[in-house]
């Protein structure tokens, strides 16, 4: 019984147990002289438990009487989070070592939220979902302040912190009415609590709160406050970090919440996500337009494509979340290839994320310019790119459940937002002569830059079959 | 050759790929190779589309040369051609050679020029032969991408403000498209063209927030595909990114705006909206014939006043596809033929136009009509040419610019006599507008100092236009060569709109009788 339970839960012990060993090892050998080792390890590791992940999967399967669940639909999202997360550590080792930001604790801490966020899309009760949360939140914390000499990162990492702990709060609250009203914090028992002919009060005001508390994870509007200001303050690498991982295990959770506990009363929470989604997605639309750095930029961009995956959400159907898990797999794929990009904008050696830096930027360096030229139409969502066709998917899921006026509001957003991404394109193509940026590139960013820029044009032959696997994790949620 | 199609879509695309991987440097010799490498590539093309044409049967109405293969999301990669698409796909590939010829004075980055004119190559084709809707989508936004680059990179001195506006302004209209694709595919279950053809789309009258909507879910799914085929045609009011996008365009990126891209939005016309949207279509002709009346009379008027030749030639063509949208919405047989054959003719001429003042414009680099004035004494064959397609543009008979206008007019006319008198002015304000323009620039004495040394044609050029020339000539002359090929297509679009339009009065009919005999039943 218990060592089946433990079988189930083995890529998480074994993440754990190695974070934890690498730690000794680190701290009682050659302290930051590691680190390099330690983050490839790491990747690999990452890597590794994905592939265990996707081989070795089947069926579904719960551990601890339901506390922890592994399905199709947890399996995606890990395999996406593990990849998402190789890839920055990956693209980031250049970066920080230029910049003698590479400590051991960087990859290890980043180890313990990949946990974290595992535990997190696992989650069959309210209270493995706070565990889970609580240790990828707590370690985001501290990567966000990895720069301890640099003001702007404190900053950024206090203010994560704090807001964060505030989120936390309403989280909690919300899980304790859904307790007190339930009876139970086990998504099963909700589930049968949770019915429209019979819905107390109390566990709305519950739902209402945990919603509240996911949606600054994944930082929707009017909960997305915190996002320009860390992603501006964080170290690029860390930045990129949290736009790729996390936001995928924040919206995965989002869904197993909404639908594994809350299924019963799909058009009480729908309501709530449309409006999460029609406000990010015009907000960051709007807002991204008056940024010049293209941290702050990529923060709204973010918010704004939050914004569409909450479409998918806010469908409240099977196919709504298998839009929301096709469209967070683009994304993902797209940030990877912009963040390597961003991470190697530099002048004389230091860091530039001025967009106006890029004037001209095509002359020099002709076939980069082109990837980040297919990234950005790709996340503006013009076709023929892949990202168009994440656009398609959560709008075709919003127009199937009767909310076309969502697929209206969100393709007007998307004109808007498309103005910022053309800038980007205008600064490389157009712009005026201006001095140059760096031309050099480690060989993993550039890897990482073109594959994913050929992902974008290749894509559109058959999106690398991701469609079939994303069926499968949102039939195992939503039945 | 059963995958005719594909090939002559995608032979651009690899001639691009080809250029992208394999052409390195910048100097001469690598700039030359890029320039033949992409004219071979698009004389294949136009070598094969004959075969295609050659082996075209007009009397089958259905999709002919069909491909089909699976895609994802339960979509299908589908191409075919019929009476209606086959010449567009024609007038592409034929037209694209020559705008490679256009720009082989270009220097600044050659490969990424011929790769964007490649690649938007491939991107036209695909939207005229397209046999599922969202294909179609992916192709006809997807050449915005290039067009925005060549406006952007390789445009005049407002560049930046017309290629923002050109790429806001037609994305802004194709979104809302994109909803009512995605309405379509939900009510009918897939994207097939041929099977959307077929379906009925839902036209009992219903009320939204409390406006009764006539016609229902066909009139808001028309008015969708509206508002991105009339802001790509375009047509008055939404018309003013064209001039913008048109005089900071570097010549053959005009050409293909003009001769090409504006045909897309007919194609759509024709393609989705007459025979999807039969009631809703019905319904909303008068408002679409007195758009496109007020288009001609007004830019025409507009393009009296202007200064700058290419602005000129552009608002001449807002009022040429005036004719165009009037005819396709008169839904009668002449008023479709003509506004096809009104779109390939115009594709020509204003092709020629465009070239015609790139050709001075090369030589003195300005586009002022000011600036000019006697050309005929130093070019004379410049002279001939340049007054042939201004009487064509005018609408000379034995030109196919007679021919177009004549047909849509008499399809007008039979629609809506009014309409059809108003937009009847439209040509002799073209003929004001144009001989001015031909007077002010070509006739007189050679006063201005600049123009002393000013030389004719070179033989490239003289090439470049022989084949509009004879295009203009022969269709003028002869134009059962275009409307044998359309004429059953075209002829079976129309009945199939007119037993669907008897359908839906029926149904209102009945369902009025049904009411009275409710009432008279108490």
């Amino acid at each position: 019984m218990t060592s089946a339970d433990f079988n189930i839960l083995l890529p998480e012990i074994v993440l754990a147990v190695f974070a934890m060993a690498a730690l000794m090892f680190a701290v009682y050998t050659g302290k930051d002289r590691t680190a390099p080792a330690i983050l490839w390890a790491t990747a690999a590791i990452f890597l590794v438990l994905a592939l265990f992940i996707g081989i070795n999967g089947d069926g579904a399967q719960a551990a601890f009487g339901g506390l922890f669940v592994d399905d199709a639909f947890s399996r995606f999202a890990k395999i996406l989070i593990l990849v998402s997360a190789a890839a920055v550590l990956v693209m980031s080792h250049d970066y920080m070592a230029k910049r003698d930001l590479l400590r051991f604790e960087y990859p290890l801490l980043v180890a313990l939220a990949a946990v974290g966020m595992m535990v997190m899309v696992s989650a069959g009760d309210l209270l493995v979902l706070y565990m889970g949360l609580e240790l990828q939140s707590l370690s985001l914390y501290v990567v966000a302040s990895l720069r301890r000499d640099s003001a702007k990162s404190t900053e950024a990492g206090l203010k994560y912190f704090v807001l964060g702990a505030l989120s936390s709060g309403l989280l909690l609250y919300g899980a304790s009415l859904t307790y007190g009203y339930a009876g139970t914090t086990e998504f099963a028992g909700i589930i049968g609590a949770a019915t429209a002919e019979d819905l107390p009060l109390g566990l709305l005001f519950g739902l209402v709160f945990l919603v509240s508390g996911l949606a600054f994870k994944v930082s929707a509007v009017p909960f997305h406050m915190w996002t320009p200001d860390v992603y501006e303050g964080a170290p690029t690498p860390i930045t990129a970090f949290f736009a790729t991982a996390p936001k995928v295990a924040a919206m995965a959770l989002f869904a197993r919440l909404v639908h594994d506990a809350f299924g019963g009363i799909t058009a009480e929470w729908g309501q709530i996500v449309a409006f999460l989604s029609v406000a990010s997605m015009f907000l960051g639309a709007v807002a991204a337009i008056g940024q010049r750095d293209i941290k702050r930029l990529m923060a709204y961009s973010s918010i704004n494509h939050m914004g569409f995956a909450l479409m998918g959400l806010a469908a409240g159907t099977a196919f709504g979340v298998q839009a929301m898990l096709v469209y967070m797999a683009i994304y993902v794929t797209m940030n990877v290839g912009t963040f390597a990009f961003i991470l190697s904008m530099s002048r004389d050696g230091r860091v530039v994320t001025d967009i106006r830096a890029l004037n001209q930027y095509s002359k020099r360096e002709p076939l980069k310019a082109l990837a980040v030229l297919v990234l950005m139409f790709s996340l503006a969502g013009v076709p023929p790119l892949v990202g168009f066709f994440g656009k398609f998917y959560v709008l075709r899921a919003a127009v199937d459940a009767d909310m076309a006026w969502l697929a209206v509001a969100g393709v007007i957003a998307s004109v808007i937002a498309l103005f910022y991404y053309l800038r980007i394109v205008y600064y490389m193509y157009f712009g005026e002569e201006t001095e140059a940026l760096d031309s050099g590139m480690a060989p993993t960013q550039w890897a990482l830059l073109m594959v994913a820029a050929a992902v974008m044009v290749l894509g559109v032959v058959n999106l690398f079959g991701i469609e079939g696997p994303a069926a499968a994790a949102a039939s195992a949620l939503v039945d | 050759m059963d995958n005719i199609l594909s090939m002559i879509t995608f032979i651009p695309l690899l001639g691009a790929a080809i250029l992208a991987l394999f052409l390195r440097g910048e100097d001469e010799a690598a700039q030359r190779n890029a320039k033949w490498l992409a004219l071979i590539a698009t004389s294949i093309t136009f070598l094969i589309s004959i075969f295609l044409i050659a082996q075209f049967d007009p009397s089958n109405t259905g999709f002919q040369f069909v491909e089909e293969r699976e895609w994802l999301l339960g979509l299908t990669y589908k191409v075919g051609v019929d009476g209606i698409s086959v010449l567009f796909v024609m007038l592409t590939t034929f037209l694209m050679p020559l705008t490679i010829l256009a720009c082989w004075n270009v220097t600044v980055r050659v490969k990424e020029y011929m790769i964007a004119f490649l690649v938007l190559e491939t991107l036209m084709i695909g939207v005229f032969v397209a046999l599922d809707l969202i294909l179609f989508y992916l192709f006809f936004e997807g050449g915005l991408i290039p067009m925005f680059l060549i406006i952007g990179i390789w445009g005049g001195k407002d560049r930046i403000y017309a290629s923002f506006k050109f790429f806001l302004y037609t994305f802004f209209g194709s979104v809302l498209m994109l909803v009512a694709i995605i309405a379509m595919f939900v009510d009918a279950g897939t994207t097939d063209i041929p099977t959307l053809l077929t379906h009925n789309f839902g036209s009992e009258t219903f009320s939204l927030l409390g406006v009764q909507i006539v016609g229902g879910v066909q009139t808001l799914m028309w008015i969708a595909f509206f508002a991105s085929f009339a802001v790509k045609m375009p047509m008055w009011p939404v018309h003013t990114w064209l001039p913008d996008a048109h005089v900071q365009a570097p010549t053959a990126g005009s050409v293909v705006l003009a001769a090409i891209l504006l045909k897309m939005g007919g194609y759509g016309f024709l393609r989705f909206s007459l025979p999807m949207f039969p009631v809703a279509s019905e319904l909303l002709a008068p408002f679409v014939l007195w758009l496109s009346a007020i288009a001609i009379v007004y830019t025409s008027l507009v393009a009296l006043a202007q200064q700058d030749m290419k602005k000129l030639i552009a608002y001449s063509s807002v009022a040429h596809m005036g004719y165009v949208t009037a005819g396709i919405f008169t839904a009668n047989q002449q008023g479709i033929d003509g506004a096809i054959f009104q779109m390939l003719s115009h594709g020509f001429i204003s092709g020629a136009l465009f070239l015609c003042v790139g050709v001075i414009y090369d030589r003195m680099h300005t586009r002022e009509i000011d600036a000019y004035g006697g050309l005929v004494n130093r070019m004379p064959a410049y002279a001939l040419i340049f007054m042939l397609f201004t009487m064509a543009n005018v609408g000379l008979p034995g030109t196919s610019g007679f021919i177009g206008e004549f047909l849509t007019l008499m399809g007008m006319f039979q629609a809506n006599t009014w309409v059809a008198a108003v937009a009847t002015t439209g040509v002799i304000l073209s003929a004001a507008y144009a001989l001015w323009l031909y007077r002010r620039v070509v006739m007189g004495d050679l006063i201005k100092e600049s123009l002393r040394s000013i030389t004719d044609m070179t033989r490239r050029e003289k090439a470049i236009f022989a084949p509009l020339v004879a295009a203009t000539l022969i269709l003028g002359v002869y134009p059962s060569l275009v409307t044998d090929v359309i004429g059953p297509s075209v002829e079976a679009l129309i009945s199939d709109n007119r037993d669907a339009v008897a359908a839906w009065d029926g149904g209102a009919t009945t369902v009025a009788e049904n009411a009275v005999s409710e009432e008279t039943g108490h």
